[in-house]
């Protein structure tokens, strides 16, 4: 029965979203603003039946057949409900009228708020659409069988079980900045009121994202077992990419909103991000490629993707091109000043999108150009990595972070370069000392030196601006800055230690494998390690070879448990490692598999991951930052009748009046 | 500052990104891409005529695995059918590189036609073949002759 409410439910759903889009963009007022709301509660339900059927291992339905097993601990079956294909496209439409309910009870009413329930109904209706007759999660089978097929147990983990979530709030919540462009693009209202009301969901829906792509960095760096965190695979792209375009949304709505510049830009932004989003959803989905993610690799499926993909973005883009030349421009600024800063920030962040998309679509093009024989197959077989990344990028990140403090510290309009780079020149001391610093013990590489130049640069450098808008005011002070400049400081910070931190382990890690008999002692970088014996575990679902492993190091003993793990019902197995957390970095232990020439030896890798909590940390502080920023936004709202008092705290006085 | 001479400004400062951006991709596309080879391809022309980092794909021979210097190294040879590969692997590779099953090597070759991978590749479940091996694969076996390579039962 279950799934039959779920499926009713869902085409509920379809129906108030259809509603919705029909009034929003004609009528207006009260009614789409119900039926949203209804919509997203109705999304919600469906998605509930759904947990509901894999918790109760319900057999009867298809999709908890294929992917659930009665070995499966409890917080896995629930995770399971959104662990496949089916399963996350309902996840998907639930996110997407999410956002319209929220919208409904968030936003003021007005055309603003009547056009974007409109363009949100619709995009709902069609993503319901799909999931309801293309892929539905509440398929009944009329022949269960005894017990499910389980899921993939590299999934088994609960930083992967949040991946999906909070990504879909980042991807999706793009759907919504999208549509109160469109809105705005159609109501001929694109201005700094326009900007103000959507920056917030824009902050929202890229902190969740960065929190989305981190959880996902995390698991690769522990589950995978070889401790790499980003593989610049193309599901990985297919999330950078937005990111970094909805990083230069976030910034340049700030300009639309407070000077009234870049409109046009702006919401070309916001069109672009969610194509973006929509072609990383096709990437994954449509079998064009192999990974972990593409469990659905079905061409029909991609197809249709790709025809809702063309009809989406080829129209918001149309209503862009008819409706863009009556914006206005903005008033006039000189390159020195906090615009022109921040148009380099979209400029740098628009270009790294770019070049990781020629990265990632390049062999994908070229390998449909060897099938269809346009180009022969051996020009057309090609793999693009880590060093085509690094090149491109990394010359576009440090640009990026190079303008960074000064960004902070420039006032609007026209700013004296002189005197700020004067200004700055601690910050620059700190940094050159640092990078050669870290270049003397981590060895003469050409990216560590820039890494940690420009990484220390930005946290030195966001510091004093820090300090400066404190002022004389003393610690009282200090507490009392407007969540905005909270925000934006512990964003900027958050970067520059994610940089140095990604630049000093990809530089320096160090690993090592060693065939070790019980007994036996590795040694690397003052740490010891006895293999002392193998022990057989039971887990729920799974039994486990467990090595004990005695670690020394200045004096200290512990023992630590890497873990190889075997799961019956998917017959694969996974790599526990064992972590040891350190002031400097992780010691990253995996059990192996016993050497064939002689088995009472184990192969055990060993390594070393410096600053790696500063990569997670400092992508954390980036998501705490956008997140902040938001909280300013609600606060200022709901005090909104109050004098305004931040207006003199955002804009202190330039550097130039603060003696050096 | 002028509405005019703002607009030449920005114009400016973006085709140099630009242009800088283009010249970046277009030596990052040339130097830093690795081709995609089958092992009947490297036997055509030798290993010796590949000097940059290139992708073999194929199926791990089975009864080729092999630990060396006391276990530190992993060594197999990936077929396609009708010609072999030698690879060696230092350290632990995904859990899913199993004797029969599909695989992708990258690396560059050493002087006696072993392949050193920095990187293996397989996928994370059973049913899974990476594409390119399985396109290694189903080109032997399309090209004339009788493949040698049988199917393992498992």
């Amino acid at each position: 029965m279950i799934a039959e409410l779920g499926h009713l439910l869902a085409f509920l759903a379809l129906a108030a979203a259809i509603g919705q889009s029909a009034l929003g963009l004609t009528t207006g007022g009260e009614a789409p603003r119900r039926l949203a709301f209804a919509c997203g509660i109705f999304s919600v339900l469906a998605m509930l039946t759904l947990i509901i059927s894999f918790v109760q291992l319900d057999f009867s339905v298809s999709l908890v057949a294929e992917n659930s097993h009665t070995l499966k601990p409890l917080i896995y079956r629930i995770a399971g409900a959104w662990g496949n294909h089916e399963g996350s496209m309902l996840l998907w439409c639930m996110v997407m009228a999410g956002y319209g309910a929220a919208a409904s009870v968030f936003m003021r009413a007005g055309p603003l708020r009547d056009k974007a329930l409109g363009v949100q109904g619709l995009l709902t209706t069609g993503f319901f659409a799909y999931l309801l007759f293309a892929s539905s999660p509440f398929t009944r089978l009329i022949d269960p069988p005894f017990d499910g097929g389980g899921m993939n147990p590299l999934l088994q983990d609960p930083a992967v079980a949040l991946h999906p979530p909070a990504l879909y709030l980042g991807y999706v919540g793009m759907s919504f900045v999208f549509s109160l462009a469109a809105s705005g693009l159609i109501n001929g209202q694109i201005d700094q009121e326009w900007a103000r009301r959507t920056r917030p969901w824009a902050l929202f829906a890229w902190s969740s994202l960065t929190v989305g792509i981190a959880l996902g960095a995390i698991w690769a760096y522990y589950e995978l077992g070889w401790g790499g965190w980003w593989f610049w695979d193309p599901v990985e792209n297919a999330s950078f990419m937005p990111w970094l375009v909805s990083a230069a949304l976030i910034h340049s709505l700030i300009v639309t909103e407070k000077r009234g510049g870049m409109a046009s830009w702006t919401v070309f932004l916001s069109v672009l991000t969610f194509i973006l989003a929509l072609l990383g959803t096709f990437l994954v989905r449509s079998g064009v490629m192999t990974s972990v993610h593409a469990f659905a690799t079905d061409p029909t499926r991609g197809l249709v993707l790709l025809f809702g993909l063309s009809i989406a973005g080829g129209a918001a883009l149309a209503l862009f091109a008819w409706r863009a030349p009556t914006l206005k421009a903005g008033p006039e600024f000189d390159p020195v000043s906090r615009e022109g800063a921040l148009v380099l920030n979209n400029l740098f962040l628009a270009v790294a999108a770019a070049l990781v998309l020629v990265g990632t679509v390049t062999p994908m093009i070229l390998q449909w150009l060897g099938e269809s024989g346009i180009i022969s197959r051996e020009a057309a077989s090609i793999s693009i990595g880590e060093p085509y990344f690094q090149l491109t990028l990394a010359p576009m990140i440090a640009m990026l972070l190079l303008f960074m403090p000064f960004a902070q510290a420039a006032p609007w309009r026209k700013a004296e370069l002189g005197p700020l780079m004067k200004w700055l020149m601690p910050a620059a001391a700190v940094a050159v000392v640092a990078a050669i610093v870290a270049l003397a013990m981590g060895g003469w590489g050409i990216w560590l030196g820039f890494g940690v130049l420009v990484g220390v640069w930005v946290v030195v450098g966001v510091g004093m601006d820090v300090v400066r808008r404190v002022g004389p005011g003393g610690f009282g002070r200090f507490l009392r800055l407007p969540l905005t400049v909270w925000g934006m400081a512990i964003a900027h910070i958050g970067m520059g230690l994610f940089v140095i931190g990604a630049t000093v382990e990809t530089a320096t890690r160090t690993e090592q494998t060693f065939p070790l008999r019980p007994g036996e002692i590795a040694e690397m970088a003052g740490w010891t390690f006895q293999f002392q014996n193998l022990e057989e575990v039971e887990g729920p679902n799974y039994s486990a070879l467990r090595a004990n492993i005695l670690v020394t190091h200045d004096g200290r003993t512990e023992v630590i448990q890497p873990e190889t793990r075997t799961f019956q019902v998917a017959r694969t197995s996974t790599t526990e490692v064992a972590i040891r957390k350190t002031l400097g970095g992780d010691v990253y232990v995996a059990l192996g598999d016993q050497v064939r020439e002689d088995p009472a030896a184990w192969r055990i890798r060993i390594a070393y991951h410096p600053l790696i909590d500063w990569v997670f940390g400092g992508a954390g502080l980036i998501a705490v930052g956008g997140f902040l920023s938001l909280a300013a936004r609600v606060r200022r709202r709901s005090a909104a009748t109050a004098p305004e008092t931040e207006a003199a705290v955002e804009s202190p006085p330039a550097p130039a009046s603060v003696p050096a | 500052m002028r509405k005019r001479s703002q607009r030449l400004w920005l114009i400016g400062a973006a085709a140099v990104l630009v242009t800088g951006a283009v010249a970046l991709a277009v030596v990052g596309l040339q130097g830093a891409v690795a081709f995609f080879q089958s092992p009947s391809d490297i036997a055509a022309k030798g290993p010796s005529a590949f000097t940059q980092a290139l992708r073999v794909g194929g199926l791990i021979e089975v009864g080729s695995q092999k630990h060396e210097e006391g276990g530190k190294l992993l060594t197999f040879t990936i077929t396609d059918g009708k010609h072999t590969v030698p690879v060696q692997f230092e350290g632990i590779p995904p859990d899913m590189v199993v004797e029969g099953k599909g695989v992708v090597a990258e690396g560059k070759f050493n002087s006696n036609g072993v392949l050193v991978a920095d990187r293996v590749l397989a996928k994370h479940d059973e049913n899974y073949m990476p594409k390119e091996a399985y396109d290694a694969l189903k080109r032997a076996s399309d090209s004339e002759g009788e493949s040698t390579y049988k199917e393992p039962t498992t």
